[in-house]
């Protein structure tokens, strides 16, 4: 019954969930291959679990279609047989009340399984996931990242042909979640399960997946690699999504060959691409491209936009601080300590700001906003 | 006080020695009552499943319907069997009225409400998207079902205890539908009634000592239950 090997595993075709009147989800194509990590991200209330349910019919979408390996699930696969293909692990556990090996053994007793070749498949992925010595324990008395670890091991003991993940590490603490996802890639690469993975946090989904969908609305706004995504964002909202603090919109006043030159209040800044004079773009500059040197140095730069302003605000973000510069424009930047140290930088300070034209990354406005409106 | 401390003595020596009436008149509630909570588990939890796993319009109603179902007044209860079960009633035939039968009927009508609300409230309990977990785990509709119960376990449990403790403790239908023939029908809780009213302290207490340790083991293991949490 299934298809040749190019066949995508997954195809969702003119998706749509509604729920009294509201539309919670309209994805009109969607495909997943076989051995890829896709992550939605997206904030809170996207539609990500959405998304998810209704791929692996734990939702019925109220219009469209979903393809397993060009099979349709309905009628010729029903949607009992489909989930058995496949799993989902949940932000919160949801772990039985019972040992550890009796949760990991929980999806192999639904199959039938015989009692040998479950304990076998069991300790094995009570052994990938570094939970060995809990297996006897009682669910209730595990940790939140052993809980989890459990969660994801009755996952693994399925072998699920693709892997649905809802946020898993989002109520874990930091480090917890650093080794667990630590493990999670380890594992991933290994058994090379396609995998959906909803996340909210961007640095997540840039560690762990082949390709990235970027969700708001119900909607993907953008799906491509992480490189794509993070250098070509098509709209305001996905660039503020990955991280890109300097969000400007400008007019463009000259056009080079393969440069151009756009004036966002009053300050040209050049940029990389092609654009029409007179054409509206937006700008996003990533604080990691913006270096910061103090006023009185020497224009020694190669750097073709150098700005003067003055510091607005400093925000410590772990290694790092984010500066907020008011250069007649804002522009955020992130250094180091020992160079905000070395700097001496404070609220006020007046400073020089640069950046490569390369490190400029530009759109059309209107796209960018027609993007919004579908 | 004499009256008590007599009283009180002589029940224990009842108790000790196996009085063979008091014995009887126990072991007959004991019978009747864990029938009629048996009878009521099936139906109460099969029921209470069913309304707290679907959606269908009037759902609430049906809910509001089970809770006040489980203050039903026993005499009520004892009241409409008696009329059904009456011989020119709709099930005189039967020739049921004043049989422990017809007690275990009226007390399965009294606990079934008990048990299916408590039920309800216990699957709704669980966390929502554990079913989804279930089903994204490869279980089949019934295996989903019967995994939730075997997680409520401890509430339903909890159910049972409920139920078995408000009819044993009832006098009202017993003793309408039961008559409370000696030897045959009459069990803790109207015997109880009876002795007092003759005056026979003694037995009525020895009776009243029972109950109350019932009572007492019941709430004991209720409270253990409700001691206990989920895992996360």
């Amino acid at each position: 019954m299934e298809k040749s090997s190019n066949t995508p595993i997954l195809e969702a075709r003119n998706l749509h969930v509604e729920r009294a009147g509201v539309t919670l989800l309209d994805v009109p194509d969607l495909v997943i291959n076989e051995g890829e990590v896709l992550s939605i991200i997206g904030p809170n209330g996207a539609g990500k679990t959405t998304l998810l349910q209704t791929l692996c019919y734990l939702m019925k979408p109220t219009q469209g279609e979903v393809f397993f390996r060009g099979v349709k699930v309905g009628f010729q696969l029903p949607p009992f047989e489909y989930r058995k293909r496949l799993t989902m692990v949940f932000q919160e556990p949801l772990l039985f009340d019972t040992t550890v090996f009796n949760n990991v053994a929980s999806g192999l007793k639904f199959r039938k399984l015989k009692g040998m070749e479950i304990g076998k498949i069991v300790i094995e992925n009570l052994e990938l996931l570094g939970i060995a010595h809990l297996k006897d324990r009682s669910a209730r008395t595990l940790s939140g990242g052993e809980a989890q670890r459990t969660s994801l091991a009755r996952a693994f003991a399925i072998r699920p042909e693709i892997l649905f993940l809802d946020e898993p590490f989002a109520a874990l603490d930091p480090p917890t979640r650093e080794s667990l996802m630590e493990d999670l890639e380890h594992v991933l690469k290994k058994a090379n399960t396609t995998t959906i993975f909803a996340t909210h946090d961007r640095m997540e989904a840039l560690r762990l997946s082949n390709r990235i969908a970027v969700m708001k609305g119900g909607m993907i706004h953008q799906i491509g690699s992480p490189m794509e995504i993070v250098n070509h964002p098509v709209s305001e909202f996905v660039a503020s999504f990955i991280g890109i603090e300097t969000i400007l919109s400008g007019r463009v006043v000259t056009k080079g060959a393969g440069t151009f030159i756009a004036s966002i209040s009053g300050h040209n800044i050049e940029a990389i691409g092609d654009a029409r004079v007179g054409e509206n773009v937006m700008c996003f500059i990533r604080p990691e491209s913006v270096v910061i040197s103090l006023d009185s140095a020497r224009g020694l730069t190669s750097e073709r936009n150098v700005f003067s302003g003055t510091v607005e605000k400093i925000i410590p973000v772990g290694p790092y601080y984010k500066i907020h510069i008011d250069c007649g424009f804002p522009l955020a930047a992130y250094i180091t300590n020992d160079s905000c140290r070395d700097l001496s930088l404070e609220v006020g300070k007046k400073i020089k700001a640069s950046f490569k034209a390369t490190a400029v990354r530009i759109i059309g406005k209107n796209k960018g906003i027609s993007k919004d409106r579908e | 006080m004499e009256l008590l401390f007599e009283g009180i003595k002589k029940a224990f020596y009842l108790l000790f020695t196996l009085d063979s009436e008091v014995m009887g008149i126990t072991l007959l509630s004991l019978n009747v009552s864990g029938i009629a909570t048996f009878i009521s588990l099936f139906i109460g939890v099969s029921i209470g499943t069913v309304v707290a796993l679907s959606k269908f319009p009037g759902r609430k109603i049906v809910v509001s319907l089970i809770n006040t179902g489980m203050g039903l007044p026993p005499v009520v209860v004892g009241l409409f069997v008696t009329i059904f079960l009456w011989r020119s009633g709709p099930f005189g035939f039967l020739g049921l009225l004043y049989t422990p039968t017809a007690m275990i009927i009226a007390q399965s009508v009294i606990a079934t409400p008990i048990v299916m609300g408590i039920t309800l409230a216990a699957m709704q309990q669980l966390p929502k998207k554990l079913r989804l977990q279930i089903l994204a785990l490869g279980a089949t509709r019934l295996q989903m079902v019967w995994t939730l119960i075997k997680e409520a376990r401890l509430p339903l449990l909890a159910a049972i205890m409920a139920g078995f403790g408000g009819v044993i403790s009832e006098i009202g239908a017993s003793i309408m539908v039961g008559g409370n023939i000696k030897g045959y029908s009459r069990v803790l809780t109207t015997a109880t009634v009876m002795e007092t009213g003759k005056g026979n302290f003694d037995i009525a207490i020895a009776l009243s000592i029972i109950l109350l340790a019932l009572a007492y083991l019941i709430n004991l293991i209720l409270t253990y239950v409700q001691q206990r949490e989920r895992p996360r």
